[in-house]
């Protein structure tokens, strides 16, 4: 086949995709960045002038007036990176022994925990997380448990704290951190670790020097499908965090829905998107130091 | 302690302080059909301190799990392995004095070559300079001096198996373990590389178990050659001995080129033997205890055979000849019967056509009989 064949193959082949993304990928994008300049209609919608106030009231140069600077907003983006971060950090640690010890199963057993780990997408997230609420409430599974056993004497306060956001978070996201870490670690060289080990390294030296450095690609792969949805993340902290657990998504989500101030809305988005590009391309560049 | 004391005494009288000494070795897997494979079923094995012994055998026979329970990667269910006449059973891998070269070499992929080289001397903590400069003498032994930037993927299969032997040499092993090592090699590659192992093997005073199923290797490198078998030791004893002298068929047929002959002693002449096959075949060989009407198997190599003048030895018709530059290879289908016989004889003048009728005559010194009787 000819190279300019070949590129006129490529091109038919990218065009569907491209296409798609272009339209519903591309112009809402532009859309929020757009509107997220624009003045806020007295109901609801846009008026189309230059309104900067948007980034003022988050960042601190409203005028007082028209708008008010509220340091919540900031707050509460911090605390959303917070309860991301420590989202990955728990999944990846829940989940990286598991799946070593999954790769290492019979071939039936691995097929069938597999399924295991997707089984969560078969039902609601809705559904599911008001059955976390069942179970954190003090009245709940857990809080009367703990009690019969005489564990505690007063009912658990676990309800609409952060540590259920990140509890709840966490649940939601293991097998976006367990699929890429299993397919790293699944595929990783016996042979090499046990070389590191022929060499004398240590158990920790060969993990360490060789087994992180390999499944590497997997951690990051999970951290990033984790982080960005879990920064974003409304469902979780509507229905188990109460106003103490309350994230970025759930201001974007009531300015959109409740406030009807979509450029607000908007501009909040630009932000939380900003932030979520600005940590990965610092991860990623760092990630690609460390290969080098 | 007192028996212990007199363990330490008995190795001692022994003298001949082999560095590796296996008894007994047993180790069997379960298989995922429920059942038990044996892959080591009672093996013995001596290496002196500086040797190079080749454990060689069929796929399957248990080679690469005798390594690996040297190495430490594999615990016997039976037996012992001592190194220095310390039992070794407790070690873990990285405790053991012993390196490998592995058969995929198991480089580490995200590291340069100079560090893959270096990776024994950087878990034990040696300084940077120091290591560095260990590094490059090592890249400069093997051939590989300024290539230590590179990554693996970078080199050929020649050179990788060049890092990998590098690598496991750094450390300065007392025996040095490897599994097949030349088998992704090309043939003149690995000819080469055959040479290079054994010259460093002994420039560097070390002893080395080389793993192979290609019994041209281990004839041209070892001092010593293990045939194995179903996971025992078929036999031992240097290439010469396990070439000219070996003990079963199956020795016979797994080295070199081989003509096996069913006999019977039709009589005992002085020193020597006469033997018949049923066919009517008759040979000469060293008669060593042979008594009349005993049954022997007799091996005679295809170079043991010569061309004779017509009317004497076995009469014949060659039915293939493969020239092979300085050798003719013949396949001579004895006019009596029976099946065809590999000769190898010297290309000239008068090397015979497929089809010619030639007589085929034996020497008789060079004439070996089995030891089991089959
Ligand atoms: N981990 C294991 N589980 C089950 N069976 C095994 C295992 N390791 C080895 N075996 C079996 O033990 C026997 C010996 O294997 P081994 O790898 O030692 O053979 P080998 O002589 O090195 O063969 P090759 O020349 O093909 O490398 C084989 O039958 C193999 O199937
Ligand atoms: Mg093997």
């Amino acid at each position: 086949m000819s190279r300019r064949r070949e590129r006129a193959v490529l091109a038919l082949l990218l065009a569907p995709v491209t296409l798609y993304l272009g339209v519903f990928f591309l112009v809402p994008l532009a859309t929020i960045v757009v509107f997220s300049f624009l003045t806020p209609g007295l109901y609801g919608g846009v008026e189309w002038s230059f309104y900067h106030w948007n980034y003022g009231r988050i960042f601190g140069w409203a005028d007082g007036i028209t708008e008010v600077f509220e340091p919540v907003y900031l707050r509460i983006l911090g605390r959303s990176l917070g309860f991301a971060a420590l989202t990955v950090a728990i999944c990846l640690v829940l989940c990286y022994p598991v799946a070593f010890w999954v790769s290492r199963l019979p071939e039936r057993w691995r097929a069938l925990f597999l399924f295991l780990v997707t089984l969560p997408f078969f039902s609601s997230l809705i559904v599911r997380l008001y059955a976390w609420l069942l179970i954190l409430r003090p009245s709940g599974l857990l809080g009367e448990g703990l009690m019969a056993l005489g564990l505690r004497s007063t009912p658990l306060e676990l309800l609409y704290t952060p540590v259920a956001v990140v509890l709840g978070m966490v649940y939601v996201m293991i097998p976006f951190m367990f699929l890429p870490l299993f397919a790293a670690i699944d595929t990783l060289d016996r042979a090499q670790v046990e070389a590191a080990l022929d060499l004398g390294a240590t158990r920790t030296q060969a993990f360490l020097k060789v087994v992180l450095p390999q499944t590497l690609p997997g951690i990051a792969g999970g951290a990033v499908i984790v982080f960005i949805p879990s920064v974003g993340n409304f469902i979780v902290p509507d229905i188990l965090g109460g106003a103490r657990g309350l994230m970025v998504g759930n201001l974007v989500e009531q300015q959109f829905l409740a406030a009807r101030n979509w450029p607000f809305g908007s501009a909040l988005s630009v932000i939380i998107m900003t932030v979520v590009l600005t940590v990965l391309l610092v991860f990623v560049a760092r990630l690609r130091a460390r290969g080098a | 302690m007192t028996a212990q004391v007199r363990g330490l005494r008995q190795d001692g009288a022994a003298g001949m302080a082999a560095l590796l000494e296996i008894r007994g070795a047993r180790r069997s897997f379960a298989t995922p059909e429920g059942g038990r494979v044996t892959a080591l079923d009672g093996v013995d094995l001596d290496v002196g301190a500086n040797e190079f012994v080749t454990l060689l055998g069929p796929s399957g026979c248990g080679k690469t799990t005798l390594l690996r329970a040297i190495s430490g990667f594999e615990a016997l269910d039976a037996g012992t392995i001592r190194l220095d006449g310390q039992d070794v059973a407790p070690l873990p891998p990285f405790r053991r004095p012993v390196n490998t070269v592995f058969q995929s070499y198991a480089l580490f992929g995200h590291m340069s070559v100079a560090r893959n080289v270096g990776f024994a001397l950087e878990v034990r903590g040696v300084p940077r300079a120091e290591r560095d400069r260990a590094v490059a003498e090592a890249l400069e032994k093997v051939g590989l001096a300024g290539f230590g930037a590179r990554r693996p993927a970078q080199l050929s299969g020649g050179q990788r198996q060049r890092v990998a032997l590098a690598r496991a040499l750094i450390a300065r092993p007392r025996l040095l373990l490897l599994d097949e090592p030349l088998s992704a090699l090309d043939r003149g590659l690995r000819q080469q590389m055959q040479i290079e192992l054994k010259t460093l093997q002994h420039g560097l005073g070390i002893a080395f178990v080389f793993v192979t199923h290609d019994q041209e290797e281990a004839l041209t490198m070892s001092d010593r050659i293990v045939v194995m078998r179903a996971g025992r030791v078929e036999q031992t004893g240097t290439p010469r001995e396990i070439y000219r002298r070996p003990r079963t068929r199956f020795v016979a047929e797994f080295v070199g080129e081989t003509n096996l002959f069913e006999t019977v002693v039709e009589r005992i002449e002085g020193s020597q033997a006469r033997l018949r096959t049923p066919e009517g075949l008759a040979f000469t060989a060293p008669a060593r205890g042979l008594a009349p009407g005993a049954r022997a198997t007799l091996v005679l190599r295809p170079a043991d055979f010569s061309l004779g003048a017509a009317g004497a030895g076995i009469a014949g018709r060659v039915e293939r000849a493969v020239y092979l530059g300085q050798d003719l290879h013949l396949l001579v289908r004895p006019e009596a019967g029976g099946p065809a016989i590999r000769v190898t004889v010297r290309d000239g003048a008068a090397a015979p056509e497929p089809g010619a009728k030639v007589s085929l005559v034996h020497d008789a010194d060079a004439a070996h009989l089995l030891e089991e009787a089959e």
